[in-house]
């Protein structure tokens, strides 16, 4: 086991740390965009892992076969980027801990980013051949629906709503507190410094010893994000709602939503 | 060409924040979550830092920026983009009062918007409360062919002067200022202290002044502003300001909270005993106070060398004349205009807004905008040769709709979106209007052109219903046991040197406004004279000089009644139910906040 410190300081990876360990064959970078961007091209000795490829089947055994034949064993340092702010990245680094991969981190910063600051780019396949990798399933950092549901009138449990205002407005599930996904972000990283994104939750009495779970519209990308956040600050106990609200509404569970006002005629088209 | 926008190296002109205030914001807020604090105290700090409370609930607010002189750099409009993003519901809202609003913040959150908005200079101190509101200066101050000179550096030096200032932090009831460019052009006259420049030639001197309006304003009763004196040079600008702040403060009524605005003071003490106590005080004041007091008139005003591009522009003609004819005004300088961007009831993306700051940091050669009188945003200092490249810039980020300085862009306060006080969905009733209008292309009808449709979701009259020629304000009206959402229409209102309030009309149902509009517009079509414009026409008419069949405002009603029957439930269900909702209409208000 590694310590907190080392835990803390692991969630991102500085994009100069990365570009200096860029040739290491201990270390695995995975793209989570399309097939056809990333064939287009990516960040140098990369990897191509389409994140929605892989939540169309995210059982714990096709991942692992996935990560075995690029080449990650238990002790492989991988390193996710995307261009979507960091939420597509954030949500392949949950599933990477979830199955027992704990050697993972997100690239601080997108990859429009890294291309605008001339960082090294191809469009080469790489093959790193095929490693044995053991599954460890995490269920620690995963919540289901019925978990949260019987979490909802917890005092030690705060559940974080990440999508937009107004969508937490019109609906959410009980007791949720909403910090929607962009306030993470600074102007160039996808994450804020840490005293910053501790002021955020500070602000909101959100205490570390309590127990955390986030959710977003529908697959946990965003809320992947505020999970990433959360661990990045020293949180321990951080569930994913990974199914997130569109399966809470399909189930039919109770649903909680500001009335009397008519908040959606205020934003503009 | 600095059409760079870099948050990180700013030079605004005027930096009107003040750091520590957000952390003291956090402290009272905590001692407030704590229970150390009550809630009327933390209400009343609330305000003063311009957060407002939020419909039906404890835990979000308005936060109200203030654009002092509603003037507004690129910089600080992507900081706004920011914190819409983050803390907001990604729109922000421009106001009538050139305020910039985020709506449903989490109450917590405000300090750290207080933080970020400082970092851009901006600030929301007394945006709402008891106080010295946003000072106001004409969209076109410095620009308009009619103005005198212009008004904008006595109105940033005024703002300058009030903000924080003693004077001003615990009034019977909050006060407002309005410069403007041109009696023409003005809301002076509508407003607690409204200024209008003037220049003052006399064969010894040229002087350089204001005529002084005070006592108008609108609310539950609307009052027209009576004039100080012929002419107040400049010199006097400060202690005529500070008279009238003091004789407010001194006399005001603090205890009746619906009849505590100037206005009603003006009222009770009679015009005459009221100017004579502002003069005497304006001689204490410049007899102790001249040595000390001074406002600071910064009269530099920086404009850029932009680049020509000569760039070809596909685009439809049709469409970039109609809004040329609309939403461009000629400037007094050669070859530049003013370009307005109409909004829909002043809502805009956070992504419009970054767009928007780009345009004019390339496009405006003083490199900054100003927000109108009518939840709009003026670009101004545009040259011709721009125009076109301008304008499909705007077109592709949805800004540009035609028809800003026509009928065809109505005001509407926030209404049942955000507000306590609100019975009607006022908000989303502009919206509608304008698409119609527009549909119908009433924006290039020159008859209509110089009318205005304004509304407001109750009584009170933050949507300036009673200035408009056609005005609304919402209310509950009842059909056995069933409500339906329904608008109290006046005409006839008006806002320049002839200001007027609206006569009240006739109650029209919510879902028939639209209807009635264009009912009004068809008996004008009909009875009018050639020379006449709606306005005038409806002028003649409320002021009893009607020269055509319709004589009186009672003669519009009867040819308007069948508009106001409301169908039964079962007949036409949607009668029931407000704009932006299908449920069954009801009246629900929580408390105001204004007199607080």
């Amino acid at each position: 086991m590694c310590s907190l410190k080392e835990n803390i300081s692991h969630v991102t990876l500085n994009a100069d740390t990365l570009i200096s360990k860029i040739n290491d064959r201990d270390i695995r970078i995975i793209d989570v965009r399309s097939r056809k961007d990333y064939s287009q091209h990516h960040i140098h000795n990369s990897v191509n892992l389409p994140l929605l490829e892989l939540l169309s089947n995210d059982s714990p055994g096709h991942l692992i076969k996935l990560i075995q034949s690029m080449g990650i064993s238990d002790d492989t340092h991988v390193v996710v980027y995307d261009n979507t702010f960091g939420a597509l990245a954030s949500r392949l680094v949950w599933n990477l801990l979830y199955v027992g991969h704990n050697n993972v981190s997100l690239l601080d910063i997108t990859y429009d980013n890294w291309k605008l600051l001339g960082y090294d780019i191809d469009s080469k396949n790489v093959n790193f051949g095929t490693k044995i990798h053991t599954l460890n399933i995490n269920n620690n950092i995963l919540s289901t629906a019925e978990y949260l549901e019987k979490k909802i009138n917890d005092d030690n449990t705060v559940i974080i709503d990440n999508r937009e205002r107004l969508n937490f407005l019109e609906q959410h599930i009980p007791g949720a507190i909403n910090i929607p996904y962009k306030i993470f972000a600074s102007p160039n990283k996808i994450l804020k410094p840490t005293n910053e994104l501790e002021k955020i939750f500070e602000s909101r009495y959100v205490d570390h010893d309590a127990e955390i779970i986030t959710y977003c519209g529908s697959s946990g990308t965003l809320s992947g994000l505020a999970y990433n956040a959360l661990k990045s600050i020293g949180f321990e106990n951080v569930k994913l709602y990974t199914h997130s609200f569109k399966e809470w509404k399909q189930l039919q569970k109770t649903i909680a939503k500001q009335d009397d006002a008519n908040y959606w005629d205020l934003s503009a088209e | 060409m600095n059409n760079k926008l870099n948050l990180n190296d700013l030079s605004i002109r005027n930096n009107w924040a003040k750091t520590e205030e957000a952390d003291h914001f956090s402290k009272m807020l905590k001692l407030y979550r704590q229970n150390e604090l009550d809630p009327d105290s933390f209400r009343r700090f609330r305000l003063q830092h311009g957060a407002y409370g939020t419909r039906m609930t404890d835990n979000y607010a308005m936060v109200r920026i203030k654009i002092p002189a509603g003037e507004i750099h690129p910089e600080q409009l992507i900081k706004i983009a920011q914190l819409s993003d983050s803390f907001s519901i990604g729109s922000a809202h421009i106001s009538t009062r050139q305020n910039i609003q985020l709506h449903w913040v989490v109450l917590e959150d405000v300090p750290e918007i207080m933080l970020e908005l400082a970092k851009v200079g901006l600030t929301t101190r007394e945006a709402c409360g008891n106080t010295i509101r946003n000072i106001m200066c004409g969209p076109l101050s410095g620009v308009c062919a009619n103005e005198m000179f212009d008004s904008t550096p006595y109105a940033l030096a005024t703002a300058k002067f009030l903000l924080r200032n003693p004077l001003n932090q615990n009034l019977p009831r909050k006060f407002k200022f309005n410069f403007t460019c041109c009696e023409k052009h003005g809301m002076g006259k509508i407003v607690d202290v409204g200024l209008v420049p003037v220049i003052n030639e006399s064969t010894e001197c040229t002087q350089y002044g204001f005529k002084i309006f005070l006592g108008g304003g609108l609310g539950n009763k609307s009052y027209v502003g009576h004039q100080l004196e012929e002419f107040t040079p400049i010199e006097d600008l400060l202690h005529t300001s500070i008279a009238v702040i003091k004789i407010f403060d001194r006399l005001g009524n603090r205890k009746n909270l619906a009849r505590n605005r100037m206005r009603y003071l003006v009222n009770e003490l009679g015009w005459d005993e009221f100017k004579n106590l502002v003069l005497k005080e304006r001689t204490i004041s410049r007899v102790t106070q001249s040595a000390t007091l001074s406002l600071e008139i910064d009269n530099n005003q920086n404009l850029n060398s932009i680049a020509e591009t000569f760039q070809r522009v596909d685009l439809d003609l049709m469409m970039y004349e109609r809004w040329l004819k609309t939403n461009t005004i000629k400037q007094k300088q050669t070859n530049y205009y003013s370009v307005f961007v109409t909004l829909e009831a002043g809502d805009i993306t956070s992504n419009q807004l970054r767009k928007l700051a780009k345009i004019c940091a390339t496009f405006s050669k003083e490199r900054t905008m100003r927000n109108g009188f009518s939840q709009d945003i003026v670009i101004r200092w545009v040259h011709l040769n721009h125009l076109k490249i301008l304008y499909s810039k705007l077109l592709s980020v949805g800004l540009a709709n035609p028809g800003a300085l026509t009928l065809a862009s109505p005001v509407g306060c926030s209404g049942t979106t955000s507000c306590n006080l609100a019975l009607t969905n006022s908000h989303r009733l502009a919206k509608e209007i304008q698409r119609k209008l527009l549909s119908l292309k009433i924006d290039q009808d020159d008859d209509l052109k110089d009318s205005t449709i304004k509304i407001s979701g109750c009584p009170n009259s933050c949507g300036q219903h009673e200035i408009a020629t056609i005005g609304f304000y919402g209310g509950g009206g009842r059909s056995g046991k069933d409500m339906y959402p329904v608008y109290q229409m006046s005409l006839g209102g008006r806002h320049d040197n002839y200001a007027r309030l609206g006569t009240n009309c006739i109650r029209i149902p919510a879902k028939n406004v639209i209807n009635t509009i264009l009912k009004i517009i068809s008996i004008f079509k009909q009875d009018r004279k050639p020379h006449d414009t709606l306005k005038s026409w409806l002028d003649k008419i409320v002021n009893s000089r009607s020269d055509t069949s319709v004589r009186s405002i009672n003669d519009i009603k009867k040819l308007l009644l069948p508009l106001t029957i409301v169908p039964s439930k079962n007949e036409n269900s949607d009668f029931y139910s407000d704009y932006g909702s299908n449920d069954n209409y009801h009246t629900r208000t929580g408390k105001g906040e204004c007199a607080a």
